[in-house]
């Protein structure tokens, strides 16, 4: 059995590429596309990695970050953020808020499978 | 060094104009014709008597040869300097700039305004760019459209036998990103293309309005009949000078504001009223039974031919300036960054309590101003959102009775003010050295 992989995001042709990558590569992958209930989300599905988008509808992704991190059961799961934005000053902020890694939009399929791979080791 | 030793060259221009020889001239005034020399030259400073049996025997205005437009100039070549880095202009020698080369000195503070006018310019497009919500979401909208093709195309050409199922299902993916990423790149096209600034000349909104202000004197005599109410709107209509949309709204609001005013405090009874009290607001407020800031701004708008050079300088609670007139002895800087000495930031603290002060302003001579500001409170505080308010200083001619008492020495912004020891400097003066 795979590891579970959680992807918050709320473009459905992204959610269906990414998922189909991921689960080529042997991931378990769920879904979940919007921000008010994301860290609901992460609660039910205990994942082993969470890919979380930064511009979400309903609530930013820094914000669920900051909630995934104050979680105790989920404050040392991995975290890939996705943004639009390279800006340095997003990737601060990122990482002040706790995410382990970080990609700039668009990537390429290569790039998640290194990332979500270096995150959790298979 | 001192604005006053720049009299010395109008003397100079006075005495060559009148024909009048140098020796002549000292001896009706009674002094050598060396000290007249040294005067003329701007290497002693004169005042007093002298200066007004100069004026005499020139048969001109004492206040022609001491203040004057040069006052102005001055503090723009000022301005101007402090701006430069480098190898720094002869500060010490600026009286002497603008007072031999008037032209030059006229030329090169223009072109600092206009730089300053492009600069502005240059951060309010940054500003757009960076912050248009528009753009950003358009930028986004491209990106994920882009994201969700690349990822979706690579699927099809990097996997292996991938199943026909799959196939289709990434294909019509992407046909569906690629239109959302055509018609979104379209809409940003149209909307960089008709970019609601394409005027040759952008000025700030603050600026236009000033300009159409003081094109018309402050005063509209349009805004003083009864009849008034579609006159706001005329008087915009009939105007081609302002282009930007903010601009023509902030004037609409000061035009409604003096409508307002001008109905309270009607101009021929206000005029009755000043030639039998004076320029007092306090009694004007008293007769009219008004609030005194409505009084100040009525007093701004009367026309300067009939009361005088009469200033008005408004700010919000953030003390960033909202409305100027200018006077002619107390100098306004056109951004932020006034003297926190001035009264009208007294105020803000103490509102509705009017305070007036004798203001001078430092490196203007000895010319002092009578300042008086009050505060008042602008709409209704509650308890989301805080009590706004709005400070108003009118700046009235020195007045000859209060000549006594003592006087404030404030500046114009830190940046071109040669007050020593002041405790409300936020910025080194490029004046310093010469104090």
């Amino acid at each position: 059995m795979g590891k579970k992989v959680l992807l918050i995001e709320d473009e459905p042709n992204i959610i269906e590429a990414v998922s189909f990558i991921l689960s080529r590569d042997g991931w378990e992958v769920k879904t979940h596309s919007n921000g008010h209930d994301a860290i609901m989300a992460v609660r039910e599905r205990a994942p082993d990695l969470i890919i979380l988008d930064v511009m979400l509808p309903g609530k930013s992704g820094f914000d669920i970050l900051h909630e995934i991190r104050a979680d105790e059961d989920h404050a040392e799961t991995p975290v890939l953020m996705l943004t639009a934005r390279g800006q340095l000053k997003d990737r601060e902020m990122a990482e002040r808020a706790g995410a382990s890694r970080y990609m700039t939009k668009p990537f390429s399929n290569a790039e998640v499978l290194d990332a979500v791979r270096s995150l959790v080791p298979q | 060094m001192s604005e006053s030793t720049i009299i010395g060259t109008r003397i100079r221009e006075r005495r060559i104009l009148s024909g009048i020889r140098q020796s002549a001239l000292a001896k009706e005034v009674g002094i050598s014709p060396s000290y007249l020399n040294l005067i003329e030259h701007n290497r002693r400073r004169i005042g007093g008597k002298t200066l007004l049996k100069l004026a005499e025997v020139l048969e001109v205005e004492p206040s022609l040869l001491s203040e004057g437009a040069e006052a102005t100039l001055l503090n723009g070549l000022k301005e101007a300097a402090g701006e430069s880095e480098g190898d720094g202009p002869e500060l010490s020698r600026t009286e002497e700039l603008a007072g031999r080369f008037p032209g030059w000195a006229h030329l090169l503070v223009k072109q600092f305004r206009r730089s300053q006018e492009l600069e502005r310019t240059v951060e309010t497009l940054t500003d757009r760019l960076a912050h248009d919500p528009y753009l950003s979401d358009s930028l986004h909208e491209v990106i994920s459209t882009v994201t969700a093709i690349r990822a979706s195309s690579s699927i099809l050409v990097e996997t292996k036998s991938l199943e026909p199922e799959w196939q289709n299902r990434f294909h019509r993916n992407i046909n569906e990103e690629s239109s959302r990423l055509a018609e979104g790149a379209e809409a940003l096209v149209r909307y960089l293309e008709a970019a609601p600034n394409t005027q040759a000349e952008i000025k700030s909104p603050q600026d236009e309005m000033h300009a159409f202000l003081a094109d018309h004197g402050y005063h509209f005599p349009e805004l003083e009949t009864e009849s008034a109410g579609e006159a706001a709107e005329a008087l915009l209509a009939g105007d081609n000078t302002m282009v930007s949309e903010a601009a023509r709204k902030l004037t609409k609001e000061v035009l409604l504001r003096y409508e307002e005013d001008a109905r309270k405090l009607p101009l021929r009874d206000v005029m009755v009223e000043i030639n039998k009290v004076g320029l007092n607001p306090e009694s004007l407020a008293r007769t009219f039974d008004t609030n005194m800031a409505r009084v100040f701004r009525r007093l701004a708008t009367l026309p300067e031919n009939e009361v005088g050079p009469i200033g008005l300088v408004v700010c919000d609670g953030s003390g960033s300036l909202t409305f100027r007139k200018p006077f002619p002895s107390f100098s306004v800087p056109r951004n932020a960054g006034a003297c926190a000495l001035w009264p009208l930031f007294q105020v803000l603290g103490q509102i509705l309590t009017p305070i007036r002060v004798r203001l001078r302003q430092a490196g203007r001579g000895a010319e002092a101003v009578q300042a008086l500001a009050v505060a008042e409170k602008v709409g209704r505080g509650s308890f989301t959102q805080p009590q706004l308010v709005s400070a108003h200083m009118l700046i009235l001619p020195d007045d000859p009775e209060s000549r006594t008492e003592t006087v404030r020495d404030v500046g114009v912004n830190c940046r071109i003010c040669p007050l020593p020891a002041c405790p409300a400097r936020r910025e080194p003066s490029i004046m310093s050295e010469g104090f």
